[in-house]
């Protein structure tokens, strides 16, 4: 009992400032990936084969774009990235560090995912918004983007859970949080009760993103 | 009111070696105001594609739209949208918007005009007074039963307050009794309102509740039009006698209930006098057991 004390008391700090970190570095990376990944994604949709203005070429041109940029090993990225990071952000360590090779590497999977849930939407709702006159602004974002929120609700846990995992390999460039607390400590420096707890940690809040993405989803989803 | 010459719509299948499909051919007729025109015909014949020519949802290859005296064939952008704010249309599969309420489902029109809310409500809870479903104003459309879907379908295509609505295979997903009750309301509609309606169908039985002139249209070709009980008394085509054929055949059967005759019925497709089709019952229930509360 006085171990974990005395544990709490010397690494309490640490791990508390690694989840915060943790979180703030990927819940930002999602919401910047969204924020272009959602455009990405209705394009695809709007531009395809059979969508409201079919652009063959367009289309093609944003598909490859979505597979290559998924195809990239995140590693790789991180450092490649670095200049680009540069000149985003002013520097390439720390959390704003992370977050830029975040956003570049979760947008063209968000794009995949928005796709697949404005996908889902009944073709037939689509024609009747249409037979209402909605223009196709209207529709993407009343009938599209409405009609698929829960889809888009469980993407966006799944896209979350994804950067957590990607956020680990961040910490290499000094942004910190659970990831970087579990490789520096129990990797380096042969602490294992730390990286225990650190792992413990990612568990924890893996698990509660899951169960909370799919709570709300299901809340909101009215079929 | 509305004037069809010489419509024409030729489906070019991109897969097959330059396949053409020729869905319409030559089609031609006049709607009056306040009239209710039945377009009957079986399935694959072009009746859909009809209809959504009417409102441009599809673009005719060859012949003129005219509504109200004004041809509306090359409508693009900005009047197109308003010439279909101007028609209202309803679907077989009900097409609501699931995440929407039954109240959210009737303003969606109004919305696009950018009506103050307050005004869209209560312009939409008329209507839900007219479909007769004031107290489902907040469900969603997956608690309400088929027949009150298609009822709230109804009072979202009126919300606009359309001349015309367009009714493609409105009652075919529904049984007997639910699809008597939409057509009187539609004939009510029509009667209350002066609503035109070009009411679409394959089953015989509604075109003849509801429809004040009939055409009968088969592999894309007008073969047959005159005012319904002329055309059903005294058909003139062969596709419409074998139509009305089959229907006799079917209160035959239903009447005979012979087992070798009933699955005659089965294999004709007429889904009026067949006992099958959409209940009454709220479907909602599966919908609750899904979120596993
Ligand atoms: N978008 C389309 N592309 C190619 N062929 C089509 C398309 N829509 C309809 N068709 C064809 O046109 C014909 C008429 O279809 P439709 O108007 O839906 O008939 P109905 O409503 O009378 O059953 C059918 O043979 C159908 O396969
Ligand atoms: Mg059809």
């Amino acid at each position: 009992m006085e171990a974990v004390l005395a544990f709490f008391n010397q690494y309490g700090a640490l791990l508390a400032q690694g989840t915060l970190d943790t979180i703030v570095m990927t819940g930002l990376s999602t919401l910047f990936a969204y924020v272009i990944g959602i455009p990405l994604g209705v394009l695809v949709v709007v531009t395809g084969p059979a969508g409201l203005h079919p652009k063959r070429a367009l289309n093609a041109a944003l598909g490859w774009v979505l597979n290559v940029g998924r195809s990239i090993p995140f590693i790789i990225l991180l450092v490649a990235l670095i200049p680009f990071t540069r000149f985003i952000v002013g520097t390439s360590l720390g959390v704003p560090g992370a977050v830029v090779p975040l956003v570049v590497a979760a947008a063209p999977f968000v794009g995949r995912m928005v796709e697949q849930s404005l996908a889902e939407v009944d073709g037939g709702l689509i024609e009747a918004a249409q037979s209402f006159g909605a223009s196709t602004w209207h529709i993407v974002y009343k009938v599209f983007l409405r009609e698929s929120l829960p889809s888009l609700v469980r993407g966006a846990s799944i896209t979350f859970i994804t950067l957590f995992g990607y956020s680990a390999m961040a910490g290499t460039v000094g942004a910190g949080g659970l990831g970087d607390i579990a490789i520096r400590y129990g990797y380096q420096r042969y602490q294992d009760d730390v990286m225990i707890a650190a792992v413990i940690l990612c568990v924890i809040l893996v698990q509660v993103i899951q169960s909370l993405g799919g709570l709300i989803a299901r809340k909101m989803d009215k079929r | 009111m509305i004037q069809i010459e010489h419509l024409s719509k030729t489906y070019h299948n991109p897969s097959a070696s330059g396949d053409a499909h020729h869905a319409l051919h030559d089609v031609s007729f006049d709607i009056a105001d306040g009239e209710v025109f039945g377009i009957i015909g079986a399935s694959g014949a072009g009746k859909s594609t009809l209809v959504r020519c009417v409102n441009l949802l599809e673009r005719p290859s060859s012949g003129r739209i005219i509504i109200d005296g004004v041809d509306v064939t090359g409508f693009t952008g900005k009047s197109l949208l308003e010439l279909r704010a101007g028609m209202g249309m309803i679907f077989q599969s009900f097409s609501l918007f699931q995440q929407r309420t039954v109240l959210q489902n009737v303003t969606f029109p109004l919305e696009l005009r950018h009506d103050p809310k307050a005004h869209r409500e209560a312009r939409a809870f008329e209507l839900l007074e007219l479909v007769g479903l004031t107290d489902k104003a907040k469900s969603y459309p997956a608690q309400l039963s088929g027949g009150q879907q298609q009822r709230v379908a109804i009072a979202r295509a009126l919300a606009n307050s359309p001349k015309i609505m367009l009714c493609d295979e409105a009652t075919s997903a529904l049984d007997t009794r639910t699809t008597a009750s939409i057509l009187a309301l539609l004939k009510d509609i029509n009667q209350k309102l002066g609503v035109t309606m070009l009411v679409i169908t394959h089953a015989l039985s509604v075109a003849d509740k509801i429809c004040d002139k009939v055409a009968v249209i088969d592999k894309g070709r007008l073969v047959e039009m005159g005012a319904t009980a002329q055309v059903f008394a005294n058909p003139q085509s062969n596709v419409t006698k074998e139509l009305l054929d089959s229907r006799i055949r079917l209160a035959t059967a239903a009447l005979s209930e012979e087992p070798a005759v009933l699955a005659t019925i089965e294999a004709s497709g007429e889904q009026d006098l067949a006992r099958s089709g959409a209940s009454e019952e709220p479907r909602g229930f599966g919908a609750a057991e899904r979120k596993g509360f």
